[in-house]
């Protein structure tokens, strides 16, 4: 139990080979990268091939009463598909198959797909757009999460619920009774956009066979498979889905690429051309999956010196137009919405509303930061009303080894709540900002009364707040288990390692860590080690690239492969190999003597691991990794502009398998997290996406973004090869909860919804500036 | 006035003949009819700067340019920053501090910070200059520290190897990061075993950013 | 990119004489769309909207671009782009309210192509040299083939998006004046002291984003104390709170004659609620303009008097 895999595996006989594990190495797909050379999927062009274009509707629910093609157009070479073109189920095959990939005749949110049309002269495909006439009788449209509640139009069942979970502990009522102090706060964030620099995009060919092959931006290729199967009807042997360079994802190419992929494939099957459909941002913004906006109400019961005794949350969250990945984002949310923290009695609900808004899907953090937010904003008012420091009363409740979480896992080992919480206030200097922000705004509000004000005459304060966040790696609870991951590891004819596996790198680093994990256990170098094309042809289905599960679950099931491998060769050398050349010059041998070599490894739950679905009790996860941020601000409070100055953060990711690209993915999904607190706010109109250019959604710039200070925690997870937990999502769930808080310490306002624009933040001061 | 435009100008120092539509973006004459498919389309809207290419020596948005402007001029596109077959300097640091993720901003980027760096010739930009200057050159991925260490340190090795310095300030860039990651990782002297922690934000070579690791035994704590 | 670009076609001139012919002469036949540095109207394009098939291309015409100190004046050519107002070292030491908005004019890339002339001649309501031209009473150079004229910036903006020039004229230049030139002696006036004291310059743009950011409110302001201790000079102006860029004309006549109290900075704040007229839009809300603007003008009078917030 206190070895790690690290040692049991290195074999005696052989001279320690310089480790890949741990090391920065150059990124596998950095030079291509920085050199241009990299072609992602808007970069290729094939023969004959045409471009498709998408007519959608304007309206955000309806009934489609007619289409017409303008008779004046020149149709020549324009081909146009709709529902009826398609071979087999009208669906986008997810969890749930209620999604049409074409409307029939109900338009269920604004748009919508309705028909596709493609011709080989991209600005033609475009004028076909404006040549198409689709009327819509528009019916009352259910747009808001309140709305929703209320039932008043009922879209789906009976009350509108696409999907409701509960989590139980203890006893609620005795808990709060037990309370020397009751909290109740109702905490709220919008829609994000993942807004990934490469749009959606993919192109798609009909073979001569009666196949189809589709290349394309996309995080899961085996689920863009299964859709296509589906759709067409088509056994998996004909479908081949191939994934090109991918510019980003953060969760907006998990399920979305499987509907972009059937309506390209719809059209190729139609043409018997290759067709490709590139979003421009437009319409990536307006059409494509968001972060789920919810309300959370939290209501916790404390002792005086703020120890946890009951905690009650509702969840409520936006899950659009049809049920998509809602169910799975729903159920992280409720599992992680009590916090990293240990309570006796645990009461979650969770809820997921059906809206006439595009489904919401996929986005890093999949639900847990709009709990987590919830949460962290709370303990912030806790702590404020119980006249603790936040950091005191974060200490007194964050979870240790042996604690229980809401669904009864006891958390037996790999936790470091209370140590991330711990680096980050010392590092960030915490006690000593904290007072000193709070003395120097009493002193600039006492200057300002005088007359007498900073220089540029500006009114600023300056605050600094924490979070805590945790987030459970790989698939919940049986969840890896329904997806059994199968990957492999063979060599190639020249005798070189290769990486068989439906993981794809999206920026993240996952080929290079997967070329680390493999040449650390087979004592070669990590540029020894191919990795193949994510391509369904070719490479096993290890499942998608989502939930922070590819070092962790697939690392690790490489890692296994490679470990056998080695055995392999060691016995047929009948010694143990040496090095980069030796691994070489044994490998070919096999390879001539023995024919190939390909070794697999299948996903085995680990026994201890208990989960019951329907009781929603057990080990939700098999571990969590834990992350605390230090957030500061500084507040202008003539315009409400909050910046950010610095941002310290400490995580225990297990074991960083490269610590440059770890801390790159902390760094990055920590400013999307200050993102959606501050900037990133989809606006509304009629139903649909006003805001949907780069103009007007706005991320932050490197200007925006602060100095960011991570510092990396290992605390190694026995079930992760070398240690790892995952890394992808936790920087993304904490950062808005400490937002919020430093907001409160700046200016006192206690903003109650995310993002604090300036609008709101200066109506909050404003309200507080009249109640004086 | 006509539909079809001669288009002349020089590409990466290439002298390039094209006929295509006068309002044809720069963006698309490049990556269609040049076969430059390097620079990238983030927006279309001159917001994301994925699509930064150098027009006489200074960045711009290339889907903001019609053809009919670039007639006579010379462009420069990620494909043109590197000298022969090895990454220069900047290509380089970006690999080597993880200046690049995903890749689609990258290109945009490494143009408008070899434009920087090209002016502040003799000299390494600060912090925030850089911030600035890449302020049109949207990223999702990094945070942008690791681009604006990359960019820097760029600067920095530039400087060091620049004729009549070398000899003055040998590798100042080792020396100095050497420094900072030694002073930053002095915890660590006592190991990964010891649970100790060090800031992992100055990494000078790919190998030291162990340093910055706080390590703790494997198994159940407290 | 949604406009059918390869439909569109381009005029290039040979000069000035020759662009100002081609625009009077298309007034028949679909007037041609001056085109400058393109970073408005490749936005416009890309969305699909198309404001015209036949453009003007301004870019290569030299009468249009430099920048000359003439006499006091500083005459910056149409084509003159963000980037080189904001680093001209006389705009920055005599007009540092215009280096100041230049530089928040999108970003580099964007500043290397936009132009002043564009900026005018866009007349978004949004655009952030606007309302520091207008505080300096700039004046717009406007040529056609019947001959130059200049139109002072105060007269410019009769309606949204809609600027009191022909179809036929275009932006040639815009002048500035010396804020702080002596003014004009009057009759048997005397003249005491050297110089009169500088007027201060303020600009500031909010918008939620601290780079590339689209304006909310903009404010820019020229204050002034005559040896009196009143204010002789008083001039501010907004952006994106009206439907053009617009003088907040009743807030100055409280100013101008005032000795700096906070009393005046408040009935001047109440003033310039009357001047403005802003809207909810994509951007923002009327009531956070409004706010943002009253704040914004006593944060610029904090700070070219302190006893603006002395109570």
């Amino acid at each position: 139990m206190t070895r790690t895999p690290t040692r049991r595996a290195r074999p005696k006989t052989t001279l320690r080979p310089q480790p890949a594990v741990g090391v920065s190495v150059p990124k596998r797909d950095g030079e291509e990268k920085v050199t241009g050379r990299a072609l992602y999927v808007d970069d290729l062009k094939f023969p004959g091939m045409l471009h498709g274009r998408t007519v959608r509707s304007m309206v955000a629910r309806g009934i489609i009463r007619r289409v017409e093609f303008d008779p004046a157009f020149d149709w020549n070479g324009v081909v146009i598909a709709d529902h009826k073109d398609i071979p087999g189920l009208n669906c986008v095959a997810h969890l749930t198959e209620d999604q049409p990939l074409l409307a029939v005749r109900e338009i269920e949110h604004a748009d919508q797909a309705i028909l596709l049309v493609a011709h080989a002269d991209p600005e033609r495909a475009q004028a076909a757009l404006g040549a198409v006439r689709v009327e819509v009788e528009s019916i009352d449209a259910v747009l808001s999460i309140e709305d929703s509640l209320a039932a008043r139009v009922k879209i789906r069942g009976a009350d509108n619920v696409l999907k409701e979970y509960n989590i139980a502990r203890g006893d609620l009522a005795a808990g709060f009774a037990d309370a020397d102090v009751v909290v109740e706060g109702v905490y709220r964030c919008g829609h994000q956009e993942q807004l990934y620099l490469e749009n959606n995009g993919m192109i798609a060919e009909r073979t001569a066979e009666g196949g189809i092959v589709v290349r394309g931006s996309m995080q899961c290729p085996y689920f863009v498979h299964h859709a296509l199967q589906r759709t067409f009807g088509l056994p998996p042997e004909r479908i081949r889905v191939i994934q090109t360079v991918t510019g980003g994802g953060f969760g907006g190419k998990e399920d979305y690429p499987s509907l972009l992929a059937g309506h390209a494939a719809l059209l190729a099957w139609k043409s018997g051309r290759p067709v490709k459909i590139v979003y421009d941002r437009l319409e990536d913004i307006a059409a494509t999956t968001k972060r789920h906006p919810a309300v959370v109400r939290v209501r916790t019961g404390h002792r005086r010196d703020g120890t946890l005794v009951a905690t009650d949350v509702d969840a409520v969250m936006d899950g659009g137009a049809y049920v998509t990945m809602s169910p799975v984002v729903l159920s992280r949310g409720a599992l992680h919405a009590g916090g990293a923290y240990r309570c006796p009695n645990v009461r979650i609900r969770a809820r997921a509303m059906a809206t006439n808004t595009p489904p919401n899907g996929a986005f890093r953090g999949f639900g847990v930061p709009q709990t987590v937010y919830a949460m962290e904003s709370h303990m912030d008012r806790v702590a404020a009303e119980l006249g603790l420091d936040p950091l005191v009363l974060r200490r007194r409740n964050a979870v240790v080894v042996g604690d229980v979480t809401p669904t009864g896992q006891v958390l037996h080992e790999s936790v470091s709540a209370v140590e991330v919480l711990d680096r980050t206030a010392e590092r960030a200097g915490w006690a000593e900002k904290r007072r000193r922000y709070g003395r120097e705004n009493a002193a600039a509000e006492r200057a300002e009364r005088a007359g007498r004000f900073a220089p540029g005459g500006r009114r600023l304060r300056r605050g600094i707040g924490l979070a805590l966040g945790w987030h459970g790696a790989g698939f919940t609870g049986g969840g890896e288990v329904r997806l059994n991951s199968l990957a492999a590891l063979d060599l190639s004819p020249e005798g070189r390692p290769r990486v068989l596996a439906a993981n794809v790198e999206i920026g993240q680093g996952a080929i290079t860590v997967f070329t680390q994990m493999v040449a650390e256990r087979l004592g070669v170098s990590p540029d020894l080690v191919l990795v193949e094309t994510p391509d369904t042809d070719r490479v096993p289905n290890s499942g998608p690239t989502v939930a922070s599960r590819t070092t962790m679950v697939v690392g690790g099931l490489l890692e296994q492969c490679a470990r056998a491998m080695r055995e392999r060769l060691e016995l047929f050398a009948e010694r143990a190999l040496d090095g980069d050349a030796d691994f070489r010059r044994v490998a070919r041998r096999f390879l001539a003597e023995r024919g190939p070599l390909r070794v697999e490894r299948r996903y085995q739950k680990p026994a201890h691991i208990v989960w019951n679905e329907e009781t929603y009790q057990g080990d939700a996860y098999p571990c969590f990794s834990y992350g605390a941020v230090a957030v500061e601000v500084e507040a202008d409070l003539d315009t409400g502009e909050v910046r950010v100055l610095r941002v310290t953060t400490a995580q225990d990711i297990g074991r960083a398998i490269h610590p440059l690209l770890c801390i790159g993915q902390i760094e990055g999904g920590t400013l999307q997290g200050l993102g959606w607190a501050l900037l990133e706010e989809v606006r509304w109109k009629d139903g649909r996406i006003w805001n949907h250019q780069l103009t007007n959604y706005i991320i932050p710039t490197a200007v925006d973004a602060p100095p960011l200070d991570v510092l990396i925690v290992e605390n190694p997870y026995s079930g992760g090869p070398f240690g790892a937990k995952g890394v992808g999502e936790l920087p993304m769930d904490v950062p808005a909860g400490a937002v919020v808080a430093a907001v409160a310490h700046a200016t006192g306002a206690r903003m109650d919804e995310i993002p604090i624009t300036p609008e709101r933040l200066l109506r909050a001061l404003d309200g507080r500036e009249e109640r004086r | 006035m006509s539909a079809v435009l001669t288009l002349d100008f020089t590409v990466n120092g290439k002298r390039r003949r094209v006929r295509v539509p006068p309002m044809k973006r720069l963006l698309d004459v490049l990556r269609e009819d040049c076969g430059l498919t390097g620079t990238k389309e983030g927006c279309g809207e001159g917001e994301c700067g994925a699509c930064t290419v150098l027009m006489d020596g200074v960045p711009v948005n290339s889907c903001l340019v019609p053809a009919v402007q670039a007639a006579g001029v010379k462009i420069v596109t990620v494909e043109g920053l590197a000298k022969g077959p090895a990454l220069s300097v900047l290509q380089r640091a970006f690999v080597e501090r993880g200046g690049t993720q995903c890749g689609s901003c990258t290109p945009g980027i490494l143009v408008t910070a070899h434009a920087l760096l090209q002016r502040a010739k003799g000299r390494v930009p600060g912090d925030a200059e850089v911030r600035v200057a890449l302020a049109g050159n949207l990223c999702r991925c990094t945070g942008y520290q690791m681009i604006v260490n990359a960019v820097r340190a760029a600067a920095r090795e530039t400087l060091a190897s620049g004729p009549g310095r070398a000899a003055r300030t040998a590798r100042p860039v080792a020396r100095e990061q050497g420094k900072s990651a030694r002073a930053k990782s002095k915890p660590v002297k006592t190991k990964a075993k010891a649970r100790t922690t060090a800031t992992v934000r100055a990494q000078a070579k790919p190998a030291r950013a162990k340093a910055g690791v706080a390590r703790r035994r494997p198994g159940p704590g407290r | 990119m949604r406009a059918a670009l390869s439909t569109l076609e381009v005029a290039r001139p040979r000069d000035l004489a020759h662009a100002l012919k081609l625009l009077h002469a298309s007034l028949d036949a679909g007037r041609l769309v001056p085109l400058a540095g393109g970073t408005d109207l490749f936005v416009t394009l890309n969305s699909g909207l198309v404001p015209g098939r036949r453009f003007l291309d301004l870019w290569s015409l030299r009468e249009l671009r430099g920048v000359r100190d003439q006499a006091g004046r500083l005459v910056l050519g149409a084509l003159t782009t963000f980037s080189e107002i904001r680093e001209h070292a006389l705009v920055r030491r005599r007009y540092p309210a215009l280096a100041a908005a230049a530089a928040e004019i999108g970003a580099w890339q964007v500043q290397n192509r936009g132009t002043l002339g564009g900026n005018i001649a866009n007349a978004s309501p949004a655009g952030d040299s606007l309302p520091v031209l207008l505080a300096l009473e700039a004046v717009v150079h406007a040529r056609s083939v019947r001959g130059t004229r200049e139109v002072p910036f105060t007269a410019l903006f009769r309606g949204y998006r809609d600027l009191a020039l022909e179809p036929d004229e275009l932006i040639t230049a815009v002048s500035l004046p010396d804020p702080d030139a002596p003014p004009p002696l009057r009759a048997g006036a005397a003249r005491r002291g050297a110089h009169p004291p500088r007027a201060q310059q303020f600009f500031r743009q909010v918008g939620t984003r601290r780079a590339q950011s689209i304006s909310k409110v903009a404010l820019a302001g020229l204050l002034r104390l005559g040896r009196d201790g009143r204010v002789d000079l008083a001039r501010v102006a907004l952006g994106s709170v009206a439907p053009v860029t617009l003088r907040a004309g009743r807030a100055e006549r409280v100013l101008l004659g005032a000795r700096p109290s906070a009393a005046v900075a408040a009935a001047a704040r109440a003033a310039l609620l009357e001047d403005i007229a802003p809207i909810d839009d994509i951007r923002s809300d009327r009531e956070y303009r409004r706010r943002v603007s009253g704040n914004l003008l006593e944060q610029f009078l904090r700070v070219a008097d302190p006893r603006f917030a002395r109570r």
